[in-house]
């Protein structure tokens, strides 16, 4: 009993629960699936379909911020990505054609893996703080949205890449499943080779790990990069979801849920032992908050304003001052001043 | 004559964390108008005491006394305000702020219209005329200054606050001969204005050239307070180091004589390697199957050679031949791609990932070898860790636990194991048996020569000198940052010849 | 006395050595990139040299001046703040509706203020006390701050045009020139160049600002030296936070509308704002009065770029990131260079 307390994924589990169980009290049709030409439908299944752009993104900051570092341009690579493909789509000869479908996708994808690699090259190779690389590619990725769309909210019809995200296989959202298996290939490529274990290194002690041989550079470039790429999918959900891209909108603020799913996954701000399986319960608490923030007929303005609150006490709660309140233990001596969190790699990396 | 009273008097201090007795009821005693050195080897407690006074720690148990007044010193400022002074190795000023802000910052002065800067600035002037640097350009920013010359800096601003004892903590690491002399000149002026100063250093040439008395710690208790001309510098030695010269002379070297075949290119040879303001330009050979010890006091510069040999610090001067061939080694991977692994002294900033398992830590160098791709199958690990744990007697025996969970002397085990498992041809080990129980130390020790034999070269570095005549075959020694002296380890050497050329009168620096 | 060091000085001859501050040096690159730009815009657009510009820059970019002179203080201690644009939007939105409530305009604009500070207050704490890094800490009181407007509104509140508020805008002409060519000034712009002037005295005047430039030297030096660092370190932020709610009061008196979505991206701006005018994005250099430049800066390139005509307005985000992207580059190229030597 007492290792499935300590279980990280136990409280995530709970929480949800409780949140379904919010909703059904409000409403016992919640939980019902029904079967309509063998697809599953119902709050639950929308709520499955809802998260897999929040699971693709909760993934790429894990690694990111397993690092040690941040990406706070997933929102806007979602719109990029959202942006180029309805442009394309919207301007071919035959948007419902499989070719279009698979351009579209590529171009959004090869795009948004782009824009993470040019984060990976200022973060790994320049040695830029990641914060500031990424915020000004929050902002320039949003503008260059707006440039490939001309300021324009473009609509694009394609059944089939419609499909992507509404679509069904073998009952289930085609969306959910694809981003179930992207996740889970991830997590294999990640567990299975050293991947995830010098990722952890870079994380805890980056000096120490260039002294057993690892090169935090790659590492670095890496996860930008995948975090972009997985941006894109991301973008690629939602966009597909409407089959509009409003280029002030789409992706605003997914940055937030991103954050927010790590952080109840039990990975650490500061970097380190990081838990995909974690980050999979933060995304899908998330997109259940979501949804029964709707459901119990709250106003949706007040979200973000308390997701901000719980990542402000989940830090507080990780925080050294308020664990030795807990534990009674008597506080270390003072160490040197902690590293100013905004200095470079420089000294590492070099 | 009966000397004055002294200004500090420490008594019973006693200074404890988890899991460590840093300092055992230590008294320490400062007086007026004098140069007080402050001695002893790595984890004697210097740093520990010398934090006590100066506010950063708190003591458990013991009294500080400041001129006669009982103080309770809970942070840097109670120090300030209780007329203690410190200038620490690294300077610690701020190099983006001009001299003159540097000399007055947290005491400008102040006008109605806030900071004038005129009067702060010639009060800056004044405090460093009193050091002889009156002609400093108040104006120009720290950083144009050498490291020599921020230090007195930093010494005229503990001037400022009107100190009564000053603290020169590791002063002279990082200047040459010269600026050494312009330092002792100042600090001579200080002492005859009244100033009590406390000396650390490790230079034993300094210490017998400017203080007037010495306190000994070893392993957190004080050993001994002397004047300075009472203690010859082969007692000072055995002081520190715990031996006294009689059991030093008998312990001879264990290790025949070898007999290197004139023709082996050695696995590594560097000639004339050294890195500005780390090493002076030396030499090093280790042939396959040979022990090669560095020996010197702490700061004499051996860890600093062997990073150069490592490729974690770039050298200025000199070349490196790894097996005869010319290499240059830019970063540690570049090194272990030629299979030569470094354990580190520092094991806490550059050797384990404390939130790692000691199967992770422990497989971590040769996984990083492999590449990413190629996971070692965790059979193979298990075996690796059970392997090494069993040989190094790792405890507990457990290698799904956290690092950071073992004492120190098991992490610097898996620390080791790290590079054994590499199989390296050249294994540089920097206080492999630092903090390590006795029973472990002789593991390790045994374990060194058993890789010799194999054909492994090693190069063993320790502050330990029984050790390093037990185990080299070849012995460098170092002090004052160069290599003094390379001898050939045999049954006449004792760990009294290598005290004997360290504590050599020779040049200073 | 002085005979006896005998030590090779640099500064021997100070008479030969020109009193160079060459931190001061990025600040005058600043002055001088907006100089070329107005020499640029005149000769590729004309009508750049004209009273009424130069009018309208100031005017327009008052609120930017405010939110850079508060960001330049935590940026120099080394630390940043992304909340300054959500916290100028809660402030906005709760002053407009605290006035068309029937607070009178003075109270409603302490209010602004106010609000500006706790946030700041929350940040600082979060930052020294609980060991939050400070990108994270802001960038929860940012989607916090910008939360709480949405929930206020998200529908545009507007002033009343006769509004109390409304004065802090109204123009004063100090020079009546030709036609329309005068050069105008409102209270705002007033305010701004105070904030600016503040900013200078508690930097350069005071025991705090010293130690806001020694904490970004060297924190650790900063403790031993025995400054009070704990409490310059959540000062600063409650700095920033005021600056925000000023900014907003600025600039809600102009545009007499607030709403939840104002300010998004003003914090790239400010920060742009403060590089560009010379500081140091790891904290220890720079000047109030450079970000005063630094916002003039990205004014004036908003100007250009809308009379150029053929950039589209979509892409001045881009444009701003880039320059931005490309100072933090310089910066570190020069601090790498200046550190291997």
């Amino acid at each position: 009993m007492r290792s499935a307390l300590r279980s990280q994924y136990f409280w995530g589990v709970v929480a949800l629960v409780l949140l379904v169980g919010v909703n059904v009290v409000k409403d016992p049709s919640f939980v019902q699936i029904t079967i309509n030409d063998g697809n599953l439908y119902g709050s639950l299944i929308d709520i499955l379909r809802a998260s897999a752009p929040v699971l693709m993104i909760a993934t790429g900051m894990t690694l990111v911020i397993a690092t040690g570092g941040i990406d706070l341009s997933v929102g806007a690579v979602m719109c990029v990505a959202g942006a180029v493909s309805m442009e394309f789509l919207a301007n071919v000869s035959d948007p419902g054609s499989l070719t279009s479908v698979l351009s579209a996708l590529g171009l959004a994808l090869g795009l948004s893996l782009v824009l993470g690699m040019v984060n990976g090259f200022f973060v790994s190779v320049l040695g830029l703080q990641p914060f500031i690389t990424t915020l000004i590619m929050m902002l320039a990725g949003r503008g260059i949205a707006k440039v490939i769309t001309a300021g324009q909210n473009t609509t694009a019809t394609s059944a089939p890449f419609r499909w992507i995200s509404n679509g069904y296989v073998l009952g289930f959202p085609v969306a959910f499943l694809i981003a179930l298996v992207v996740v889970a290939a991830l997590a294999l490529v990640v567990r299975r080779t050293a991947l995830g274990l010098m990722i952890e290194s870079v994380g805890i002690n980056p000096k120490a790990s260039r002294m057993a041989g690892i090169r935090p550079r790659n590492i670095l470039f890496t996860v930008y990069a995948v975090s972009g790429l997985l941006a894109g999918m991301a973008g690629v959900f939602t966009t597909a979801n409407v089959m509009t891209v409003e280029v002030a909108k789409t992706g605003m603020n997914m940055e937030l849920d991103a954050i927010l799913a790590v952080v109840i996954g039990g990975t650490s701000l500061a970097g380190g032992k990081f838990s995909l399986g974690g980050s999979v319960i933060g995304a899908l608490l998330i997109v259940t908050l979501d949804k029964t923030i709707t459901f119990l007929s709250i106003p949706s303005a007040a979200t973000p304003a308390f997701k901000a609150v719980v990542i402000v006490i989940i830090c507080l709660l990780q925080s050294e001052r308020v664990r030795a309140l807990f534990t009674h233990r008597r506080p270390r001596p003072p160490a040197p001043p902690a590293q100013n969190p905004t200095q470079t790699l420089e000294e590492v990396v070099a | 004559m009966k000397p004055p009273a002294p200004v500090v008097e420490m008594t019973g201090i006693s200074i404890e964390f988890p899991g460590v007795k840093a300092l055992d009821d230590v008294a320490l005693r400062l007086y007026p108008g004098e140069v007080h050195a402050l001695m002893g080897e790595n984890g004697a407690g210097k740093s520990t005491l010398i934090k006590a006074l100066t506010g950063v720690y708190t003591v458990d148990a013991g009294t500080i006394v400041v001129d006669g007044q009982q103080r309770d010193l809970r942070g840097t400022a109670d120090a300030q305000d209780a007329g203690i002074a410190t200038v620490y190795q690294e300077v610690n000023l701020c190099t983006n702020l001009s001299i003159g802000e540097n000399v007055m910052l947290g005491h400008e002065a102040r006008g109605p219209l806030g900071v004038s800067w005129r009067r702060t600035h010639a009060q800056a002037r004044a405090a460093l005329a009193r050091l002889g640097l009156d002609d400093l350009d108040t104006h120009a920013p720290l950083s144009s200054l050498s490291i020599a010359l921020q230090q007195l800096v930093a010494i005229s601003r503990a001037m400022v606050v009107d100190c009564k004892v000053l603290i020169l903590d590791e002063p002279t690491s990082s200047l040459d001969a010269h600026e050494v002399a312009n330092l002792f000149t100042v600090m001579r002026r200080l002492r005859d204005s009244g100033v009590a100063i406390l000396f650390v250093s490790h230079f034993l040439d300094q210490v017998y050239e400017i203080t007037d008395r010495l306190t000994v710690l070893r392993n957190g208790r004080l050993v001994s307070e002397h004047l300075t001309r009472d203690l010859s510098r082969g007692d000072l030695v055995s002081a520190m180091i715990g031996k006294d010269v009689a059991t030093l002379t008998s312990l001879g070297s264990e290790r025949a004589a070898r007999v290197t075949d004139p023709g082996a290119v050695p696995v590594l040879e560097a000639r004339g390697i050294g890195r500005k303001g780390s090493i002076h330009p030396s030499d090093v050979e280790v042939h396959a199957g040979e022990v090669v010890g560095f020996a010197g006091l702490l700061g004499s510069g051996r860890t600093e050679l062997a990073r150069l040999l490592y490729g974690a610090d770039r050298p200025d001067t000199g070349e490196i031949r790894v097996d005869g061939r010319r290499t240059s080694f830019g970063s540690p991977v570049a090194a272990i791609a030629e299979r030569v692994a470094f354990s580190t002294e520092n094991r806490r900033d550059e050797g384990i990932v404390a939130d790692l398992s000691v199967r992770e830590n422990l497989v971590l160098a040769v996984q990083a070898k492999r590449g990413w791709m190629r996971p070692i199958p965790r059979k193979e690990q298990d075996e690796l860790c059970a392997r090494y744990i069993a040989e190094l007697n790792i405890r507990p025996a457990d290698a799904e636990r956290p690092i950071k969970n073992l004492s120190g002397g098991n992490q610097q085990k898996v620390l080791l194991a790290r590079w054994l498992a590499t199989a390296p041809r050249l294994l540089i080990l920097d206080e492999p048996t630092r903090g390590i129980d006795v029973g472990a130390k002789a593991e390790i020790q045994e374990a060194v020569v058993a890789l010799a034999a194999e054909g492994m070269g090693v190069v063993f570095i320790s502050s330990e000198l029984d050790e390093v005549v037990r185990l080299s075959d070849t012995i460098v020694v170092l002090r004052d940052r160069r290599e003094v002296e390379t001898i050939v380890n045999g049954p006449t050497v004792t760990a009294d010849t290598i005290v004997g050329i360290i504590a050599r009168e020779g040049d200073a620096a | 006395m002085s005979t006896t060091l005998d030590v090779e000085r640099p500064t021997r001859s100070p008479r030969l050595r020109p009193r160079l501050n060459l931190a001061a040096l990025p600040t005058v690159a600043a002055v001088v990139i907006l100089a070329i730009m107005l020499v640029y815009g005149e000769l590729a657009y004309g009508k750049i040299f004209q009273l009424n510009t130069l009018s309208n820059l100031f005017i327009s970019n008052s609120y930017l001046i405010i939110l850079a002179v508060g960001l330049t203080f935590v940026i120099l201690a080394g630390g940043i703040d992304l909340s300054v644009g959500a916290v100028v939007a809660f402030a906005s939105v709760s002053g407009v509706m605290l006035v068309n409530a029937g607070v009178p305009s003075v109270l409603a604009m302490v209010a602004m203020i106010a609000i500006g500070a706790v946030f700041g207050l929350m940040s600082g704490v979060l930052v020294q006390y609980f060991d939050v890094q400070p990108f994270i800490a802001t960038l929860a009181m940012m989607f916090l701050a910008r939360g709480l407007a949405s929930i206020l509104s998200t529908a545009p509140e507007r002033l009343a045009d006769d509004s109390g508020f409304r004065t802090l805008s109204d123009e004063i002409k100090l020079i009546d020139g030709p036609k329309l060519n005068d050069l105008v000034i409102t209270p705002n712009v007033v305010i701004a160049l105070l904030v600016a002037g503040a900013g200078f005295v508690l930097l350069h005047r005071t025991r705090f600002g010293r130690t806001v430039y020694a904490i970004g030297g060297s924190e650790q030096s900063a403790t031993l030296m025995g400054l009070p660092v704990a409490r310059t370190k959540v000062w600063i932020y409650v700095v920033s936070g005021t600056c925000a709610g000023l900014a907003a009061v600025v600039y809600t008196s102009k545009l007499g509308i607030a709403q939840n979505i104002t300010g998004t991206g003003w914090e790239l701006d400010a920060i742009a704002a403060t590089v560009i005018g010379g500081t140091l994005l790891t904290g220890g250099a720079g000047y109030v009065l450079g970000s005063v430049v630094g916002a003039l800066v990205l004014g004036l390139m908003n100007v250009l770029i809308t009379r150029d005509g053929s950039i589209p307005a979509e892409a001045t985000t881009i444009i701003t990131g880039v320059v931005l992207l490309a100072f933090v580059i310089l910066q570190r190229a020069v601090t790498h260079a200046r550190r291997r030597t």
